[in-house]
């Protein structure tokens, strides 16, 4: 069985990654997952949150906002809309994801509200969770 | 016939704005260069969209859960024309070229009784489109304060897309750019992007786990894919423009330069003529002692 995979990660202004992982924890929608080498083809979408990418070099942790992941047989790629290395983040960027995932809550359509809401609660998470790790 | 100090000034006015074109070119060569970076880098997620965009439609097409992102209304009245253009002149053909194109299928649709409505995308457009088709304009986007083409932009206008969908304010929308090709070549496009429409040559939809559903991932990413597909043709556009600028600029400079040997010619020309002259007065005032 092989030990590492191919795994991507790429934003809609360039390709931020593109390495042999070991393994690589995903914040998907419904809940985090852990992919490791011959994982079963899955799609799914992503929630904001932290990516972990475990490669021969150690871990690297990415914060992501919305997009979607593909696992297929010959590996991982990760689309996210937003990415930034973890330890770049800073407090003002968070601030201001949040108040656009606040904005767009407030002003939802009522059958959205859930999800937008669930959206702000997920970028208060991920600038709690940043803001602990360094900064 | 000009006299010489005339050439003189006309000489010196070719050669600076020999000059600034020059600059120009030079100018649009190094902008060209991020730009197609720029293009070129925004490529694996776009594929990767497209691709697996590809895969879920087809395996959700003709069912009655697609999303109307990608079903349509059912109706194919009103079209909106997404006009993308330049903020700036002076790039040869550029502007012209999508400008003909979406004028020629506005006057289609027109002609076939349907509704035409028109959003440009860059100030270039909207002033050619102005004289014929103004009451089709529904809004402008105004890229001359984006210094650098992000995703954010094709983002906002995305959304402004969607809203209008949602409020039934038309039923096609289709975006006109210029494809890049070369430093030479730009194609003028015209690409439908609501109702999405992909190609459906993967099947490989059945192989894979959805998490959450098929239809709610389809319906996260369709927004996401218009999007992506109007930051592709951003992008395009902004690579097209600076390579038809580069062009033109450098065909405007060597104009330039054969201008000035022309007028160099007739300047010493006249200069020889006027010395000529004197000699001519001089000796013949010398005979007639």
């Amino acid at each position: 069985m092989a030990d590492t995979m191919q795994f991507d990660l790429v934003s809609p202004e360039r390709r931020l990654a593109s390495v042999q992982a070991r393994e690589v924890r995903i914040p998907g929608a419904d809940g985090d997952l852990t992919v490791m080498p011959d994982h079963a083809p899955l799609i799914t979408t992503l929630r904001p949150g932290i990516l972990t990418l475990v490669s021969a070099e150690g871990a690297t942790e990415y914060a992501v906002t919305g997009g979607f992941a593909e696992i297929g047989p010959e590996g991982v790629s990760v689309l996210a809309e937003r990415v930034h290395v973890a330890h770049e983040v800073t407090r003002a960027m968070i601030d201001e994801m949040v108040e656009s995932a606040r904005e767009a809550h407030k002003s939802a359509h009522p059958d959205m509200v859930d999800a937008a809401a669930k959206l702000l609660a997920d970028m208060e998470a991920l600038g709690l969770r940043v803001a602990v790790g360094g900064n | 016939m000009p006299s010489l100090k005339d050439l003189k000034n006309r000489i010196g006015s070719v050669k600076s704005t020999r000059k600034i074109t020059k600059a120009m070119q030079m100018v649009a060569a190094a902008k060209l260069r991020r730009a197609q970076d720029a293009a070129v880098a925004a490529r694996p997620y776009a594929e990767r969209m497209t691709a697996v965009m590809s895969g879920l439609a087809a395996g959700l097409d003709g069912s009655d859960s697609a999303p109307r992102l990608l079903a349509g209304t059912g109706a194919d009245r009103t079209h909106l024309l997404v006009v993308m253009t330049a903020e700036r002149g002076l790039c040869g053909g550029f502007n012209s070229t999508i400008v003909r194109l979406a004028r020629a299928r506005a006057g289609e649709l027109l002609k076939q009784g349907k509704t035409v409505k028109i959003l440009t995308v860059g100030k270039k457009g909207r002033e050619q489109l102005k004289r014929d088709l103004a009451s089709h304009f529904v809004d402008h986007v105004d890229l001359s304060e984006v210094k650098r083409m992000g995703y954010d932009t094709a983002q906002g206008i995305t959304r402004d897309l969607i809203r209008r969908f949602d409020a039934g304010e038309f039923d096609v929308a289709t975006l006109f750019f210029n494809r890049f090709q070369s430093v030479i070549a730009q194609v003028p496009t015209a690409q439908q992007v609501i109702p999405a429409h992909f190609d459906a040559t993967e099947a490989a939809s059945s192989l894979y786990d959805y998490e959450p559903s098929e239809e709610a991932i389809l319906a996260d990413l369709l927004p996401r894919s218009i999007a992506t597909q109007v930051f592709t043709a951003l992008l395009e556009n902004g690579a097209s423009e600076q390579g038809a600028r580069m062009t033109a600029m450098d065909n405007a400079t060597r104009n330039a330069g054969d201008m000035i040997d022309r007028l160099t010619i007739v300047y010493n020309r006249s200069r020889q003529a006027a010395i000529t002259k004197e000699l001519i007065e001089i000796i013949s005032g010398a005979e007639a002692l």
